[in-house]
């Protein structure tokens, strides 16, 4: 099974949305995130859809999505070059001795934010691909974790082609 | 000067613009606005059902039998939930329909109100689009846009939800019914590639034993003609799928039967052993393929299909066609003809590969005279009635069918001359759609011989449409095959649970149908021996009941089953014969 990024254009509609997430229901296919958000355009929607699938799987559920009268472009990013980011908040414990430093200091390495602080918690803004929000986990440590929130992957092709109608 | 209607006449308005002559729905509040507004005008002729499924059911009939949309029209809740299986029958089988939902007024939706609904929601999956009316003025733009979506690309019903408030007559708008619509994200093809049409007509020269494999997507295209022409011009065996039948005669000795589950020996056995599939407007439905993985070994496939989704779904396509049957057959009719002087037909492999096809054939093809057979208890067997049905209509007659054993006897047996002549729930499998079904039929043919197959177990889903078929003088001729039992269930669990009837019969629970069908008004006969078939028969059909509905309560056989039958997770040729012979 191949990991999978599609970027779908939407009209921005009541419901449209919606018709998208059933139809992966309906096919027994799996949403692992999804961002959407109007785009310059305000008439169309871009949504940003990963999943998992070979490819006789990815071209059913393209074609599929085609089928449904409010998408009006759907490619799969990862057939070529491209940029991938997604956004974190993240709530973590500071009690105790040199933690709070060790904390910030981890929090730099990946180039994080210090968004809000309380007594004996951060919370912490991290952008990137997903691994380095993985990494930032890890390196932090689960015990130190308190709550994180994180928004799904928005994806955009390398160099001047442009998904657009 | 424009007209000023409410949102009710608008709505009603729009329909006469699209030409549509007759809607079949069921009143209730959420709708009333819309009624007054159908009560104030002659055009749209609206027929009353008993039941909101047999509405949609109708209007499928209706749209089948006709290729024009079926529109119904239903109130809010639960009028809007019973339509619900009819319009998951017409998405499984692409049949164009139009269905008006009534919706409790915008102010109260989401608060749990009386009969409010979530229609669009519950009808999402089993739509090819839907609406809901937001504003009054919006209203003949949307009933544009449904019928235009129903009808082009592959067809499918349409949910147009409507609160009340859109219809408050209280309230007019400039009536203006748009001429065009344009959608930047609904391109349907309207023709196949020219370069695909020719590579596949290259290939079906260079084969020796070919088969033409052709389903609803003929049938609901109008491409009979094209596809005979398709057939005439290579000599190529064809069969067609359960929605298929008609669009090739099924008396031609071309034809090979219906193919699948419960399709003949030589269409199976043809299929399984091809080198080449010319596969139209059909989408390797699992009746049809049996294991995937087993099918069609040594097979190049053709596959013409106006829904790109249909294609590779299954059966991964070699040469895929993306287009309606019609332009793509008739392309491929002057592929042939320009081709066919340099490179001819290798005939002596296509006499060879028929020299097989009539073996299967005589070795264990269907039994078509099934009057000499006597079944082990002496009752009348299933094939039987078909038969006799369909020496007395001549062939000519309009069939539909209810789900089970009566329906694939229907369609082994009763040989179909022409698209749209066939109406039964393929996909879906939809018990209780023929009764229904045919009175869209008759409703869309008055004049023409409308024969519903049923069972009772089927029928007795839907019985109540007799009191509309006396409300609106449909003289249709029901043939129930009384069993007494769930026949296919009670196959299955004979041929897979040792005959363990679970929850398949109820047979001293019937009721005495010629009672029955007479308290409605109609006319009832009862057969149980041959003699008495061909005389009940023969009266049915004759001109004194041309008007009337006639119902024939025909006590069958309880223990036939259908043959042949797949052997299930085999191949196309591995199929049960008779009882007991695989």
């Amino acid at each position: 099974m191949m990991r999978r990024l599609l970027a779908i254009l939407l009209e921005n509609e009541a419901g449209a949305l919606s018709r998208v997430v059933g139809l992966f229901a309906q096919r027994n296919y799996n949403i692992d995130s999804l961002t959407v958000a109007p785009t310059e355009d305000p008439t169309l929607s871009r949504l940003t859809l990963l999943t998992e699938g070979d490819d006789k799987k990815i071209e059913q559920v393209t074609k599929h999505l085609n089928r449904l009268i409010e998408v009006v472009k759907v490619i799969d990013l990862t057939d070529g070059a491209h940029l991938e980011r997604e956004l974190m908040l993240i709530k973590v414990r500071t009690e105790g001795g040199g933690h709070r430093e060790e904390i910030y200091r981890t929090c730099r390495i990946f180039r994080g934010t210090v968004v809000d602080v309380a007594p004996d918690s951060y919370t912490v803004q991290i952008t990137g691909p997903t691994e380095k929000l993985l990494a930032f986990m890890r390196a932090i440590g689960e015990t130190s974790i308190l709550e994180v929130v994180r928004t799904g992957v928005s994806g955009i092709g390398r160099g001047d082609k442009i998904f657009e109608l | 000067m424009t007209e000023m209607l409410s949102g009710g006449e608008m709505l009603i308005r729009a329909l006469q613009d699209e030409g549509v002559e007759q809607i079949f729905g069921y009143p209730g509040g959420a709708a009333l606005h819309i009624y007054d507004a159908i009560f104030k005008q002659q055009r749209v002729e609206h027929i009353l059902v008993r039941h909101e499924q047999a509405a949609t059911h109708m209007a499928d009939g209706y749209a089948r039998a006709t290729g024009r949309p079926g529109v119904v029209l239903v109130t809010s809740g639960p009028g809007a939930t019973n339509a619900i299986t009819g319009v998951a029958t017409a998405y499984m089988d692409s049949i164009p329909m139009i269905v008006i939902s009534a919706q409790v007024p915008h102010d109260v939706i989401g608060t749990d109100a009386f009969q409010e609904t979530d229609m669009i929601g519950i009808s999402r999956p089993i739509v090819k689009h839907s609406f809901i009316v937001k504003k009054a003025e919006d209203i003949p733009g949307i009933v544009k846009q449904a019928f235009y979506i129903a009808t082009t690309g592959r067809p499918g019903p349409i949910v147009i939800d409507v609160p009340k408030d859109t219809t408050d007559p209280n309230e007019q708008f400039a009536y203006e019914y748009p001429d065009t619509v344009s959608l930047r994200s609904y391109k349907p093809a309207l023709k196949g590639h020219f370069g695909q049409i020719r590579k596949a007509t290259i290939a079906m020269l260079q084969a020796r034993r070919p088969v033409i494999y052709s389903g609803g997507g003929v049938v609901q295209g109008g491409a009979d003609e094209e596809l005979v022409k398709v057939a005439r011009l290579t000599g190529f065996p064809i069969t067609n799928t359960l929605m298929g039948l008609g669009a090739f005669p099924g008396d031609d000795p071309q034809f090979l039967g219906m193919l699948g589950m419960h399709g003949t020996y030589e269409a199976n056995c043809a299929m399984h052993h091809a080198d080449l599939i010319l596969a139209v407007g059909a989408r390797f439905d699992d009746r049809v393929t049996n294991n995937p993985e087993k099918f069609c070994p040594d097979a190049t496939i053709i596959h013409i299909d106006i829904d790109p989704a249909s294609i590779s779904k299954v059966i991964a396509a070699d040469i895929p066609i993306v287009g309606p049957a019609k332009p793509v057959l008739q392309g491929m009719v002057e592929a042939l003809e320009a081709e066919l002087p340099n490179h001819p037909i290798d005939s002596a492999s296509l006499n060879a590969w028929w020299r097989r096809i009539e073996r299967w054939r005589e070795q264990h093809g269907l039994n078509h005279d099934q009057r000499e057979r006597r079944s082990e208890s002496g009752e009348l067997l299933p094939q039987q009635v078909i038969q006799a049905v369909y020496r007395e209509t001549e062939g000519d007659a309009y069939v539909t069918s209810d789900v089970g054993q009566h329906q694939m006897f229907a369609a082994q047996y009763y040989k179909f001359q022409r698209g749209r002549q066939w109406i039964n729930s393929g996909g879906l499998g939809t018990m209780g759609f023929g009764l229904p079904a045919a009175m869209g039929v008759q409703l869309a043919r008055p004049d023409a011989t409308v024969v519903c197959i049923t069972g009772e177990g089927s029928f007795m889903m839907n019985m109540q449409e007799l009191s509309t078929c006396m409300q609106y003088a449909l003289p249709i001729k029901i043939v129930n095959l009384n069993n007494q039992a769930l026949g296919m269930v009670k196959q299955w669990q004979d041929m897979q649970y040792g005959g363990r009837y679970s929850h398949s019969t109820y047979r001293d629970a019937l009721p005495e149908f010629d009672q029955l069908i007479r308290s409605f008004g109609h006319h009832s006969f009862s057969a149980s021996s041959i003699d008495e078939l061909d005389t009940v028969v023969a009266e049915t059909f004759s001109p004194a009941l041309k008007n009337k509905l006639v119902f024939i309560n025909a006590y069958v056989d309880p223990d036939e089953h259908v043959y042949p039958m797949f052997i299930r997770g085999g191949s196309l040729e591995d199929m049960v014969l008779s009882k007991g012979n695989s």
